[in-house]
Parts: C-alpha cells; sequence; structure tokens
C-alpha cells in the first residue's frame, strides 16, 4: 500500500512539475471542433508555443453555442477556437466578442472575417452542406442519385430522405438559410413544404443523416461533405453530392471572449490560429480553408465545392434566425407528419 | 378536580445541551444542503419561467432629417408605432433571440436616400443593433439610410405570464402534452400487465428458475434508459434484422419509445407488485375455497383487491418514469414530439431558456401528481402490512406452473435479447455492411462524447455519489427520525426530503445551470466541476435513499437515544457505535443504489456536464445523436458490465461485512 | 407479601426532600396529560406510579427525566432545579419496557457504554463490569449479544446498564410488564433487593397493582393526569383516599346510597361507619373490599349486631387460598357481594351454593365515598 502510493504520489508531483515547466498560461477553449482533431491542434499549436496550455472544453454546435450564452453574465472561456461562424454572430449581439484584428489578418479570404474593423472574428475554414447517397440501398429500390436541391422533392424519395432539425442542428439552420437564399424566401418554404413530404425523420445532429446514409438506416442524408467523405473513408457505400444549386456553407471561427483574463495568451493563439501552418492542419480534413490557394484537396470530397458555395449572407441569416425557426417549428414540427 | 385548567406562563424549554445543539447543526447543514441543491435552483427556474422579452418602444426615439440634413423633431419608437400601427402588440412580444427592423416605422424609407437618422435610447437599457454590432446609449447616434436599414431594435426583459400563453398558444408545443400523456400511459399499462403477470408467477406459482427470472428482471436498472431504444433500432430499424415483423411500421415514434420504456420500467413495476403480492394472506385463499369460489373468481375478489395498492403504485411510478424520460424519446422518438424533449431542444437547439423553464414547470405537474397519488397510496399499504397475516403458500399446479414458466421466459428472452442486441451490436465493424467482429466500436476516444474519459468519470461520479449520498442522506434521515422537539424544522425537513421524487432529473439539471451559472452566487464555483454532477445526482436519487433510511431507522428501538443521554454520553457515540452498524445493511442499500443510478442518469446531468466531466452515460446519448450508434451501444454495454460488477461486489462486501459485524443477529 | 408499613427510607428530619415536583403541568395541545402535579420524594425510597393506562404515569416519569418536558412546573433534584435541563445533564439511569439494550453490542460493553468514554482506565471498567454482572446475577453472559439472552436476563442486563454510572436516581418504565408471570414476580424481589442494597431513589412506572404494593416503599396513585393519593402500599389499601383508589387497587363491592345521620342507608337497612366529614343526606358511595366481608351462620341474625344482612350464596370459585363467594341478598336486590372466605370459615360453617349465612360488614370497614366524583 504504502508503495503504491508513494509511487502515484512521485508521478503526480511530476507530472505537476512538467506542467509547471512548460505551461505558464492555461487557456479555457471553448470549441466544436470533432473530437478527434482536438489533440492533433493542440499538439501542433504547442509546437510553436509550448508556453501555452489549451484546455478544450469541447460539445456540439448547439450546446457550446447554449453553454457560452448561459454564461454571458460570466464568462469562463478565455477564447473559441472552432465554433460555427452563425454562433459567434449571435455571441457578438449580445456584446460578448472582444474585436481582434490578428497578426496576418490580410492574408484572410474576406469572406473568412466580420466585416466589421477590427473583426469580431475570423475564420479558419468552411464546411459545407452536402447529400450523402447510400448506392447499396438506393439501388435495391431502384432509385437514382439526386443531383439538385430539388431533386429531393421528387415523389420517389418519399419517406427515404433525412435531414437535421434546424431548430436543434447548427447544419440543420444552414441547409435552410441557404434555400431560402438560393430559392428566396416564397419559393424557398415552398421547396420546404415539398420537400417535407419526403422527409422520414429530423435528427437532433447534423452528422447523424449522413451515418444514418452510411449504415443504410436512410437512403439521402442531408448533411455535410466532412462527415460524408469520412464515413465513405470507413467503407460506407454512399455517394457525396454537391446539388446544382449550389450549397449553404458555415465556418468554423475563432474569437476572443470580451473580458478573459489572459488576453496575451489568447490573442497568441488567435494569430497563431489564422497562419498558414494552421490552415494546412485545417486541410486535413476540410477542404477549403481560409488563406485561399493552400488547401490541398481532400479524400473522398466531391469536386468543385468551392464554386458550389452560396455568398452566404451571415448578417441576414442570424438576424432572422429567430424569425425563420418559429416559421419552420410551426411547418414542420408537429406529430402529425409523415413518418418513414 | 375535572375543571382544572393550565396556568397561564411560558411553556418550559429545555435549555440546549451540546448534544442537542451538534444535532441541531447537523440538521441545519443538511436542510441547508436540500435548499441550496434544490429549492432555490427550483425557485430560480420558476421566476425564469417568468422572465419574458418584448420590445418597449418607447425607449427609442428618433430623428430624421430632410433630403438636406436638417433633422426634425424627436419622435419615440411607441409614438410612430401608434401612429402607423405598424405592430400589434402580439408581434412586441419576443424572446431572447428577437430583432424588429427599424426602417419598418418608416414607411418611406429608402437606402439610397440622402436622409439621415439618428437614434437614442431614453433609459439606460434600451439595446438595439447596428447590422450585428450591440449599441445600448442614451447618447444620439446618426446613421446614413443604408446603415439605417441594417438596424435592428432588441427585446428587453421583464416579469409576467407570457411565455406561458404563448406555450398554450403554440400547437406544436402544446401537441407535446397530448404525446407525453398518451406514451407514458399507453405504456404504464403495458408494463404494470406484464409485470403482474411476471410478479403473480414468482409469488403464486411453483415454476423452476424463480432466482433466474428475479435476476433477470433486475437487469434493465443497470443500463441507461435509452439503451433499449439503440437495441430497438437494430432489431427493428430500417436496416433491422426483424424489420418485417413489423409489417411497415415505423419503430421511430410512439412505437418504440412505448417497447423501450416497458423495458427500462419493468423492473420498477414489478419490485412494488412482487411486495403488494407477498402481503396476501393464506386464509382469504382458503376461506374462498371453502366457499368453493372458481379460481377466476377468486383473483378478482381476493388478489385484485389485495395487490390493487401495489398496482396502483406501480401505475404511477412507471408514468412518471415515462413521461419524465428523455432519453428513449431523444433515440427512437423520430419526429415524436415529447415534453422532455422540448425541454432539450429549447434549450439546446434554440437557447431559450426562458422556454424551457417554461416547459420544465409543465413537466412536473404530471410527475408531482403522480407522486401525491403515490404517497397516499403507500401510506394505505403500509397500514395493510402491519396487520398479522399469514403468508401465502403456493401449491404445485402443473399447468399453471408451466403457464407462469411460459410467461416469465418470454419476458426473460425480452430483457436479455435487448441487452444482448446491444452487446453484438457494438462488436460488428460496420452493420449491416461489415459484419466482421471488431473492438472499433471501443475506440471511445475516436468519437464524440468524451471517450474512455467520459468512462472514468462515470465511476468517480458513482463512487463519489455512493459515498458522499450515502452519508448525507442517512445523517439527515437519522435526525429526521431521531431529534427530539423542533418540530416545524423536521417537517420542513421531511417535505424537502420528499420532493426530489417529483422533480424529474432535466429540470433538477435546467434549474442548476440557472441557480449556479449566475455570477452573484457565491456558489458558482461549483459550475462545470464533478461536484455539481455529484450534488446533483445525490439531490436526484435523495428521496428513496431517505426512505430507506427510515425505514431501517424505524426498526430501531427509540429508547436508544434517551438511554444513551442518561448515560450521559454524546449521541453522536450511540450513531457510530450502535446505529450505524445495526443499519449496515440499509445503508450498503442505499450507496449501491446510487452508485447504479449514477452510472445511468442521463437526465441529471445533461445540461451540467462539462468537457473535463464527460459522463458515460451522456456518451451514449452524444454517439447516438451524431450517429454513433453501434459505439453508443458499446458505452452502454460498459455502464451495464460495471453496474453488474458493482452489484457483486456490494452482495459480497454485504455478506462479508454482515457476516462480520452482524453476528448478533444470529441467535 | 406486603413490605412493611414505614412511611419512608431515610428520612432525614429537616432536610429537603430528594426529588422534588411542584406544580407540573403537561399538555399536549388542547389535552392535559398532566394536572397540577405535587410530589416530594426522599432519598433512598422506592416509588411506584401506579395507574390505569393513560393516567399520566408515564408522562410524569419522561417529565422527570426531561424526555417529554413539562409545560408548566418545577422539578428539583439534590436541591438543584432541574426543571429545563436537558436529559444528558441530570442524573439518573433509566430502564425501558424494551430493555433498549444495544443489539450489536455485547453484553458487557453494553453495561460499559456509559463507563467509556469519560476516562476510566481499562481495567476500572472491566472491573466495575463484572461487578455489575455479579451484582445482577449474571456473570457468565459477558461476551453474549442481547439476542442470546432470555428476556428476564435482558432485563436484567439493561438494569446493569443503568446503574453502573452510579445515578441518583433510577427511572423504571414498566419495567417487568414484557415478562412472563413467573420470571416477573422473581424480578420483583431482585430488584427489590438491590434497590435497598444500593439506596438509590427509585422511581416505578406500573400499572400492575400488585407490583407496586409488593415493591414501593409508597405508592403515587394517579388518574386523568391527577394524583388520587399518595401513600404507603397499606396505607393505600386499607384507606383509600378516593373510590377511583379504592376500586383500582384491590376488589371494592360498590353500593350507592345516602348519609344520613352518621349512619349510610343500604336498602332497609342502615349501616353504621367510621367514615365523617359528610352531610345529612349527602349522595355517597360505600365501598366494602371482599375480604372484609365477616361470614357468621345464620344463627346470629336474632342477636342484632350491627352491620349484619342476610346473604344467600349463589355461587363459589376456589382460588386455592380462599373462596370466592357470590352472595345475594335482599337487602341489596339484584346487585351481588361478592365476599372473600377462607378455607376454614368455609370448612366451619359448611358453605356450598344455597347456604344461607349473615354478612357482617365490620363498621371501621365501610368507606364511604361522595358519590359521582
Amino acid at each position: 500500500m504504502t508503495i503504491i502510493n508513494r509511487l502515484s504520489l512521485g508521478v503526480a508531483i511530476s507530472a505537476l512539475c512538467a506542467t509547471m515547466a512548460f505551461a505558464e498560461t492555461e487557456l479555457t477553449v471553448y470549441t466544436a471542433v470533432e473530437a478527434e482533431d482536438l489533440a492533433r491542434y493542440a499538439e501542433t499549436f504547442n509546437k510553436d508555443h509550448p508556453d501555452i496550455k489549451v484546455n478544450w472544453v469541447r460539445d456540439s454546435t448547439g450546446v457550446i453555442t447554449a453553454k457560452l450564452l448561459a454564461e454571458k453574465n460570466n464568462p469562463q472561456a478565455d477564447l473559441i477556437w472552432g465554433l460555427a461562424a452563425t454562433s459567434l454572430l449571435v455571441l457578438k449581439t449580445e456584446g460578448m466578442l472582444e474585436p481582434y484584428a490578428p497578426a496576418g489578418l490580410d492574408k484572410l479570404d474576406p469572406k473568412f472575417r466580420d466585416g466589421d474593423n477590427p473583426p469580431s472574428w475570423v475564420g479558419m475554414d468552411a464546411w459545407v452542406a452536402s447529400i450523402c447517397y447510400n448506392t447499396v440501398e438506393g439501388g435495391k429500390l431502384g432509385l437514382t442519385a439526386p443531383t439538385s436541391w430539388m431533386d429531393l422533392t421528387k415523389p420517389e424519395y418519399a419517406g427515404h430522405v433525412v435531414m437535421p432539425n434546424p431548430a436543434s442542428s447548427g447544419t440543420g439552420f444552414l441547409d435552410v438559410s441557404s434555400w431560402l437564399q438560393i430559392f428566396g424566401e416564397d419559393k424557398g418554404w415552398e421547396y420546404m413544404d415539398a420537400l417535407h413530404n419526403n422527409i422520414a425523420a429530423y435528427t437532433h445532429s447534423g452528422s447523424k443523416p449522413c451515418k444514418m446514409a452510411a449504415s443504410g438506416e436512410t437512403v439521402i442524408g442531408v448533411s455535410f461533405a466532412f462527415r460524408g467523405a469520412k464515413s465513405k473513408a470507413d467503407g460506407a457505400p454512399i455517394e457525396i453530392i454537391v446539388p446544382s444549386e449550389g450549397i449553404g456553407w458555415d465556418m468554423e471561427a475563432s474569437a476572443l471572449i470580451a473580458g478573459t483574463a489572459k488576453e496575451e495568451a489568447a490573442k497568441t493563439l488567435l494569430d497563431w490560429s489564422i497562419t498558414p501552418k494552421a490552415m494546412e492542419m485545417y486541410n486535413v480534413g476540410y477542404a477549403v480553408v481560409g488563406i485561399p490557394g493552400i488547401a490541398k484537396p481532400v479524400e473522398h470530397f466531391p469536386e468543385g465545392i468551392t464554386d458550389a458555395m452560396i455568398d452566404n449572407d451571415f448578417e441576414w441569416a442570424a438576424n432572422n434566425r429567430s424569425a425563420i425557426l418559429d416559421e419552420w417549428t410551426k411547418r414542420y414540427d408537429t406529430k402529425s407528419e409523415p413518418k418513414g | 378536580m375535572t375543571d382544572l385548567s393550565l396556568p397561564a406562563g411560558p411553556a418550559i424549554k429545555l435549555k440546549l445541551d451540546r448534544d442537542g445543539a451538534i444535532k441541531r447543526l447537523f440538521m441545519g447543514i443538511i436542510a441547508l444542503y436540500l435548499v441550496v441543491a434544490l429549492a432555490l435552483p427550483l425557485y430560480t427556474m420558476l421566476s425564469k419561467s417568468f422572465v419574458t422579452y418584448s420590445f418597449e418602444l418607447d425607449r427609442y426615439e428618433f430623428q430624421v432629417s430632410d433630403e438636406a440634413g436638417v433633422f426634425g423633431d424627436p419622435v419615440t419608437a411607441a409614438a410612430l408605432n401608434q401612429q402607423l400601427g405598424v405592430f400589434t402588440a402580439d408581434d412586441l412580444r419576443s424572446n431572447s433571440d428577437g430583432r424588429l427592423t427599424a426602417t419598418d416605422f418608416f414607411p418611406d424609407f429608402s437606402f439610397r436616400s440622402p436622409v439621415k437618422y439618428r437614434l437614442r435610447g431614453t433609459t439606460a437599457n434600451a439595446p438595439y443593433l447596428v447590422g450585428l454590432d450591440l449599441q445600448n446609449t442614451t447618447e444620439w447616434r446618426e446613421y446614413d439610410s443604408n446603415t439605417f436599414r441594417r438596424i435592428n431594435l432588441r427585446p428587453v426583459t421583464s416579469v409576467g405570464p407570457q411565455n406561458y400563453v404563448e406555450y398554450f398558444s403554440n400547437p406544436t408545443l402544446f401537441s407535446s402534452i397530448e404525446n407525453s400523456v398518451f406514451i407514458a400511459a399507453v405504456s404504464t399499462v403495458l408494463t404494470v400487465v406484464f409485470a403482474f403477470g411476471f410478479a403473480y408467477a414468482l409469488n403464486r406459482s411453483c415454476m423452476r428458475f424463480k432466482g433466474f427470472f428475479r435476476l433477470v428482471a433486475m437487469m434493465p436498472i443497470l443500463v441507461p434508459s435509452l439503451l433499449p431504444g439503440i437495441a430497438l433500432i437494430y432489431l427493428f430499424g430500417n436496416q433491422g434484422m426483424l424489420k418485417s415483423l413489423l409489417m411497415g411500421q415505423s419503430i421511430y415514434g410512439p412505437l418504440g419509445i412505448v417497447i423501450g420504456s416497458v423495458f427500462f420500467t419493468f423492473p420498477h413495476a414489478m419490485i412494488i407488485i412482487t411486495t403488494a403480492l407477498s402481503i396476501a394472506d393464506q386464509r382469504q385463499y382458503e376461506a374462498a375455497e371453502s366457499l368453493r369460489a372458481s379460481k377466476w373468481r377468486t383473483f378478482w375478489t381476493v388478489t385484485i383487491p389485495g395487490a390493487r395498492y401495489g398496482l396502483i403504485s406501480a401505475a404511477f411510478v412507471t408514468f412518471t418514469l415515462v413521461i419524465t424520460d428523455f432519453g428513449l424519446p431523444k433515440v427512437i422518438g423520430g419526429q415524436y414530439n415529447v415534453l422532455a424533449i422540448d425541454i432539450y431542444k429549447q434549450v439546446i437547439g434554440q437557447q431559450n431558456f426562458e422556454m424551457g423553464a417554461v416547459v420544465s414547470v409543465i413537466l412536473l405537474i404530471p410527475a408531482v401528481l403522480a407522486f401525491y397519488v403515490d404517497r397516499q397510496v403507500q401510506k394505505k399499504q403500509v397500514s395493510l402490512l402491519s396487520a398479522r397475516s399469514v403468508p401465502y403458500q403456493p401449491r404445485p399446479n402443473r399447468r399453471f406452473d408451466a403457464l407462469c414458466l411460459g410467461w416469465c421466459a418470454l419476458m426473460a428472452v425480452f430483457i436479455v435479447g435487448i441487452i444482448a442486441i446491444c452487446q453484438y451490436a457494438a462488436l460488428i465493424k460496420f452493420w449491416p455492411y461489415d459484419l466482421s467482429l471488431s473492438l472499433n466500436n471501443y475506440a471511445f476516444d475516436k468519437m464524440d462524447g468524451g471517450g474512455w474519459a467520459a468512462y472514468w468519470n462515470s465511476i468517480k461520479l458513482a463512487g463519489l455519489t455512493a459515498v458522499f449520498g450515502t452519508v448525507i442522506v442517512f445523517t439527515g434521515a437519522y435526525m429526521v427520525e431521531k431529534i427530539d422537539g423542533f418540530k416545524t424544522g423536521r417537517g420542513i425537513f421531511q417535505f424537502l426530503a420528499m420532493l426530489p421524487m417529483a422533480v424529474p432529473g432535466m429540470v433538477l439539471g435546467l434549474a442548476y445551470i440557472f441557480f449556479f451559472n449566475n455570477p452573484a452566487n457565491p456558489l458558482h464555483v461549483i459550475y462545470g466541476t464533478m461536484t455539481i454532477l455529484v450534488v446533483s445526482t445525490v439531490t436526484h436519487f435523495y428521496t428513496v435513499g431517505h426512505l430507506t433510511a427510515l425505514t431501517a431507522l424505524k426498526q430501531i428501538d427509540a429508547e436508544f437515544e434517551p438511554v444513551a443521554s442518561s448515560l450521559r454520553q454524546p449521541f453522536y457515540r450511540l450513531f457510530t457505535r450502535v446505529t450505524v452498524p445495526v443499519c449496515l445493511p440499509a445503508i450498503l442499500d442505499i450507496s449501491i443504489y446510487m452508485f447504479v443510478n449514477a452510472m445511468t442518469t442521463v437526465s441529471a446531468v445533461v445540461f451540467i456536464y462539462s468537457t473535463h466531466t464527460a459522463l458515460a452515460s451522456v456518451a451514449v446519448l452524444n454517439m447516438d445523436d451524431a450517429g454513433d450508434i453501434a459505439p453508443a451501444a458499446a458505452m452502454g454495454m460498459m455502464i451495464f458490465y460495471t453496474n453488474a460488477g458493482a452489484r457483486l461486489l456490494h452482495l459480497f462486501a454485504s455478506r462479508r461485512i454482515l457476516g462480520r459485524t452482524q453476528a448478533w443477529r444470529l441467535r | 407479601m406486603m413490605t412493611s408499613d414505614h412511611t419512608g427510607g431515610a428520612q432525614a428530619a429537616g432536610a429537603a426532600p430528594y426529588l422534588q415536583i411542584k406544580g407540573l403541568w403537561k399538555a399536549f395541545g388542547d389535552f392535559l396529560a398532566l394536572k397540577d402535579i405535587n410530589l416530594d420524594i426522599e432519598a433512598g425510597e422506592f416509588i411506584c406510579f401506579l395507574g390505569p393506562s393513560g393516567c399520566g404515569k408515564t408522562t410524569l416519569l419522561r417529565a422527570v427525566a426531561g424526555l417529554d418536558p413539562q409545560t408548566r412546573g418545577n422539578i428539583r433534584q439534590a436541591g438543584v432545579d432541574i426543571s429545563s435541563l436537558p436529559p444528558s445533564r441530570r442524573d439518573y439511569g433509566i430502564v425501558f419496557q424494551s430493555y433498549a439494550l444495544f443489539p450489536n453490542l455485547t453484553v458487557a460493553r453494553n453495561i460499559a457504554f456509559g463507563l467509556e468514554n469519560t476516562g476510566r482506565p481499562k481495567a476500572e471498567i472491566k472491573a466495575r463490569v463484572a461487578e455489575l454482572l455479579n451484582l445482577v446475577g449474571l456473570p457468565e453472559q459477558a461476551d453474549k449479544y442481547p439476542a442470546q439472552l432470555s428476556g428476564g436476563q435482558q432485563q436484567r442486563i439493561a438494569l446493569a446498564r443503568a446503574i453502573a454510572i452510579k445515578p441518583g436516581l433510577l427511572l423504571l418504565d414498566e419495567p417487568l410488564s414484557a415478562l412472563d408471570a413467573k420470571v416477573r414476580v422473581h424480578l420483583r424481589h431482585e430488584i427489590k433487593g438491590l434497590q435497598r442494597k444500593l439506596g438509590v431513589t427509585t422511581i416505578m412506572v406500573t400499572h400492575d397493582q400488585e407490583e407496586a404494593l409488593s415493591m414501593a416503599d409508597r405508592i403515587v396513585v394517579m388518574n386523568h393526569g391527577t394524583v388520587e393519593q399518595i401513600g404507603t402500599p397499606t396505607q393505600i389499601y386499607r384507606h383509600p383516599a378516593t373510590l377511583f383508589v379504592a376500586d383500582f387497587i384491590g376488589e371494592t363491592n360498590k353500593v350507592a346510597s345516602v348519609f344520613k345521620g352518621s349512619r349510610v342507608a343500604l336498602g332497609n337497612l342502615s349501616l353504621s361507619t367510621a367514615a365523617t366529614g359528610f352531610a345529612e343526606g349527602d349522595a355517597v358511595t360505600i365501598a366494602v373490599r371482599p375480604e372484609d366481608v365477616v361470614p357468621h351462620s345464620t344463627a346470629v341474625m336474632g342477636e342484632g349486631g350491627l352491620n349484619m344482612l342476610p346473604v344467600t350464596i349463589t355461587d363459589m370459585e376456589f382460588l386455592g387460598s380462599f373462596w370466592r363467594s357470590h352472595l345475594r341478598s335482599p337487602v341489596l336486590g339484584d346487585t351481588p357481594l361478592i365476599a372473600n372466605f377462607s378455607i376454614n370459615a368455609v370448612r366451619r360453617l359448611d358453605m356450598k351454593p344455597g347456604t344461607d349465612l349473615v354478612a357482617e360488614l365490620p363498621a371501621e370497614r365501610v368507606l364511604v365515598f361522595p358519590r359521582g366524583a
């Protein structure tokens, strides 16, 4: 007993020393970046800045946003690194973000930054909508792959389409707001009325429709390209389709939390988050990154994604979010709807 | 001599001795715990549900220039609205994310015009957005037309019942109440019927394998409520093994929720009904037999009335469990909205905390009602129990015993099947395209949900909950039961201790966000830590532990305390030397109850866990949410094995400890 | 069976009583459980609180113990006002009907419970426990658990535990009621003997009159929250202060009557009595104990003795040491007269059902109480 105690005490002390030696500042970083990428991001960052320790607080976009809003009067985070821009806009309207122009801001694609100067947030990589189509199950049912958003309303797909619920999923909201922008408001709602007839389920998370398509639980999953590429890499019989009308997108972005006590370190991290080195790091999973010309093609990603990205009006989306969700909920979120 | 009356004067009060002071201090501390961990958060939540957002138009003042840039008189938005009538009172109600476009007050607005606008707040709190920039000032700010079109007014908070009005006028949200009640009612009927059959077979037949069936019936308690949902997807989902059995029906929706609910509420109902059946009186049956009543008649005139309190109690417990459960509808509910899901959607999906609070308050109503009825029934059952009766002895009857065996086997196949499917699913590489076995799904670190760390966190939480929960609950119960005087205090304490039973876990969790995540609250330091999870879990499961402790304490001679104080011994010496050792079996029961529930609970912690304190049960939910169903099943099975292991350990530990310390029980 | 007729233990002249209860009241809501109780107990006395259930005797004991404090009134023990002291600061040992032995501690540890934690050396505690076990006659049982002992043994252990700390006052709350009749009688003597030996002032609550009569130096008879009478067993028995006492202790024949010129009317007879303090025409109840009825042969009738009435035996029960006889008398109408006749008298007068006798009710044994009290 005593020996074990001493041993573990020793380990604890040396671990303590190790952290003390290298990490003078600890940052609490809120993020919605995929769990498996987090360690890699922190590791790469620490190669350049060993003196800053990153303490991740990770959850899905909705939960992290809810958490940040709940903590509005008592922010726990120093920094946000990797959260949907749409969410950052919400935080901005609450006055929770500290405007800051990180070094190297001029290299960033103007789409990938807050319009204000200095910007309240800067983008990392884009995150695009797309359709996951299960070729095996589609074949069994004698279906053909859709090529456009409009295709999804065809009667043959009835009960075979799954999409995320915009009220609980960032991806879902992205889809809805992009349709309203692509088709115009009235046509957009008409489109969704038609689509609704084909929907088997509205999921709570954005990646689930694609995973359901991957496992054949549904044929068509409205999701995002990144998820589709991963499932395909895992061996799922799916096709990732970029609809011809164009695709909605959002970006993972970063921002300082107003009033952080560790401004210096937080700015260092924010500066680093838009360096070419960081962009290369994002490129491992994301086909589109903030600095033009850096991205290399990502395996299993469909072609022509950058061109298909619509000119997304984030301000419009943020300022109309509440109204859009109210309308959507009123139209589709009842029990009497068709189910697969 | 008879018409004596009490002379005037103050009633004699005993001086407080050190013992009394310590006891009161302890009870005060634990009561304070319950107030802080329960009453205050609920109160905060209740008040939050009355926080409403609306646009206060008299707080904004505009000035408009002509084309030459000369400004006219200031005019409030309220005055403009009165003049134009663009917004009705209804339009001015909003939520925390509401926007009101400023240009709507100016019908002639054109963004190309050289007209300029000024805007200011007339009071300190008049927020508006320029684009996405928050402004809140009483200074005049000037904007050109092109900027002015990007101005949105923001709502401010006030207090009123508006959220409730809105809730009940929203057919979508309102239909959730119907759905919840429907699901709970159907599940209750099925569970009670199934569990009654099972309990009846265990109590009234001479079938074989009773011990085995008893064990199997308890299995669902060891897993999170959403695990059966996952199994049902593998069985009846679109790629399910037995999909054809549903004949085109979808498992996603009420059907899935009901089957899953029957699974996870089965043991609860079974325990209660077994207790009710086991108090039957042999003599009544003998009487019925001597009156030549048929078996069927005896069943309806003796068995059912005798067990009626148990049946009612089981029904209400099942009803409450189903209506407050959140994991199952989340996993397999499809588009079927229920109250518990609404809370989750409002809070996590839309960040509409106020509406989340409203739904929580509504969810409290059926739970409180069910709880109240259950308490009333329990009281009656107790008086039934105390009657002296001759326990019923079943006689062998081949046909009946075979029937019972068949029924129990059916239920056992259902329960074991669900769990086995989960284990199988967890080991499949890529359902349904690659059925080779692999441990890939146990690589939790590569998935959402918190990885293996979540599993270890859960064990830590369960351990801490078991230790602290048991200490707090038992000490609290001791103070209530054995303290003398101080009646009002004890009454309040007893009420607080019973309250958690009626508070759904999600409601408690949401209340914790409101209460603890407030910088003005000195306790907010525990927010996001393991401590708040332990507090939440202990509080959520307080009542059952409290009742167990009370029952054990009531069986102890009430004269121990007077004897100890006459021997001038402090109460804590009696407590440690006698009370605790005598109650050890109950104490061990409370701790395993706390442990198992801390491992499986989702609802009590889903709002308050943080990344560092991710939990296995929540990981199951989140992995399923992300579509990683097989890993979710794998994690669910880890919880199952851990709980099964803990139970075994508890069994051995109890035997050993009892063997050593309870020698006195043997004559 | 009865103890001697002395009126108290060590009654030092002039000294204040050891325990003094003054104007004690206890209210439970509107219900008055104790009404103006006044009682002095001398050091070394053995006092019994006797009365039917619900009379307040246990309430009074618990007030003395500080377990259920009185609503009004004072209690002084050894010259100290203990009225508002918590139990732990009073000086008494207590034994309950349930024994309240700690089930998980051995007999020795039970007895040592009050001795430990007081800074006494272990050896001293051990010696004291052994001494106490000897005192209660159970020297071999030290290492047993309570559940392994008989009821009587458990009660003796409870007693040993209570006196281990040498309390100034010993409180016994129905200590014998849970025991078998034989054990009970045996333990009575033991407890009484022990109390004498230790000289500890003792209060015992009981509803069993035999127990009270055989053990107490003085008995406090209680009814409806008041004290009916305080006195030695013989006083209580021979000179009951109230009809209730007469009725509750022992047996009595009761007849309604009227007081007339220092005599009381009984049918067409009138009985002389030693009772005084009644006015002409007062409604009274006459009480005569069965053993005070003296049988004579019908031959004495003509002698015209006082307080003689003709009776016929209707029924006889043999109760071992005497015959209980049911008598009828034309004087009494339908009310039977119960009399206990010695075996000798029965033989002498050749009594059997149907025998006519003359029953004498000696004037000094005719008790008279105001009616309706």
